[in-house]
């Protein structure tokens, strides 16, 4: 191992060691684990729920929905900022729906979806209209902004749409879109699991969440959050890992 | 023979008002076979009459004729390469060959432009000057029957200025070289000088 990762270990380890004596120091203060577990019964209940099959399974679902959710927004976001990114008409007559849509709180969406898809769809459909103005506005960011002079180098050159898209437009809206994705993930997270507590979704974390509030399991209640915070960082991380080697990859 | 003939340009405000024309019933001839010299201070519309040679812009009056089927290759004032891109990759973009064929001119010009050393860096790793050279050897790759030069060598040491010259009249005998340099136009060895105002 390195140096320098090995010194990137230790910093990250005493961040966490200091924030678990924060919470421990918290919890004892507190006094009740019914208001704030202690990190070690917490850590244990997680390993308790590791152990089921139920905890696999809600994983499973939600991450699935969160991922559907996620691409299909991420999807219609690209095409409509490309859309409006490059016509200023199209920018005028649509950019007032991302508006709206960014405005709009997402316990709102939540239960106006609800009267029109089942428990099981709606989280997704919340993760979607969450992600898609998030990369919709990123998108049309990098379109608008690409660098002029290259386009008519491009023109000079004769690239054509094919090579004008692949080697211009694309890099230039690469490091948009990458911000896109991942600020786009953590919000499909948080919607969805949201939305799964309010719509009580069948095998799902925010079912599961909203169980053990009703059941005062307040150790599962925060192992179960915990549980999504550690997936949704790893997750993030392949994510940006993953572009990142997309964007360096370019020679 | 490429022929400008009275041509008039202004560019539009924001609000779409014509602002003051930069040519105005501007002609020149650029005969084939021959390096044509166009000098003037800032502003004056050299890189204006650039543009309007490349179809970027459209005359407001006037008319350019000869150009119709003609390839016109350029180095823009500006180097406008893909930053994304390793010197090789910026040359082999403005090609349309099979593979093979586009390696070897590729690896030829970078020769021809004392790049090869430098061929896979990435754009940002390379001086001005060594970019300067990409630009050129790209609209060299590109070939045509006409080779618009906005100061092309800005940036390039006077040795170096003159091994590259030669180099670029030998792969294009019609030129339009846009300069304020009459140093930059002796070095072409420019047969007509069109200075603009």
């Amino acid at each position: 191992m390195s140096r320098k990762i090995l010194k990137k270990t230790a910093k990250i380890a005493l961040v966490t060691v200091f924030w678990l004596l924060v919470w421990q120091i918290a919890a004892l203060a507190v006094g009740k684990e019914l208001l704030l577990p202690p990190p070690l019964s917490v850590f244990k209940t997680l390993i308790a729920l590791m152990g089921t099959g139920r905890f696999w399974l809600s994983l499973a679902h939600t991450l699935l929905r969160v991922l559907i959710g996620f691409l299909m927004g991420i999807a219609a976001g690209t095409l409509l900022g490309a859309l409006t990114g490059s016509v200023p008409f199209a920018d005028a007559l649509l950019s007032p729906l991302r508006s709206i849509i960014k405005a709009t709180p997402v316990t709102s969406f939540i239960v106006l979806l609800l009267l029109y898809l089942s428990p099981v769809r709606t989280p997704v459909a919340v993760a979607f209209l969450m992600v898609t103005p998030i990369a919709w506005a990123n998108v049309a960011k990098g379109v608008a902004t690409t660098d002029p002079q290259l386009l008519e180098m491009a023109k000079t050159f004769r690239f054509g749409r094919g090579k004008t898209l692949k080697s211009v437009y694309v890099p230039s809206v690469l490091p948009h879109f990458l911000t896109a994705a991942t600020t786009g993930f953590g919000f499909a997270w948080k919607s969805c699991v949201a939305a799964e507590v309010i719509a009580m979704s069948k095998n799902s974390i925010g079912k599961a969440l909203y169980e053990s509030k009703l059941y005062l399991e307040t150790p599962e209640l925060f192992a179960w959050t915990a549980a999504i915070i550690l997936i949704s960082m790893a997750l993030e991380a392949i994510l940006v890992k993953g572009i990142g080697r997309l964007t360096n990859d370019k020679r | 023979m490429i022929s400008v003939k009275n041509v008039s340009f202004a560019y539009k405000s924001a609000d779409g008002k014509a602002e003051k024309p930069i040519l105005s019933c501007f002609s020149l001839e650029l005969p084939d076979g021959f390096v044509t010299a166009v000098m003037g201070e800032s502003g004056s519309g050299k890189t204006t009459l650039a543009k309007l040679l490349l179809g970027l812009i459209e005359p407001d009056s006037g008319e350019i004729t000869g150009i119709e089927g003609k390839r016109i290759s350029a180095v823009f004032q500006e180097d406008r390469l893909l930053p994304w891109y390793s010197a090789r990759r910026n040359i082999a973009a403005v090609l349309k060959g099979t593979k093979t064929e586009n390696a070897a001119l590729t690896d030829a010009i970078l020769e021809e432009m004392e790049l090869s050393d430098s061929a896979d860096k990435p754009i940002r790793e390379l001086s001005g000057g060594m970019q300067r050279r990409v630009a050129i050897g790209r609209a060299l790759a590109f070939g045509g029957d006409l080779l618009i030069l906005d100061e092309p060598l800005k940036g390039l040491d006077p040795e170096l200025q003159n091994r590259i010259v030669p180099r670029i009249k030998n792969r294009f005998s019609t030129i339009l070289l846009i300069t304020h340099s009459e140093d930059e136009a002796r070095k072409f060895g420019a047969e007509k000088t069109v200075k603009l105002k």
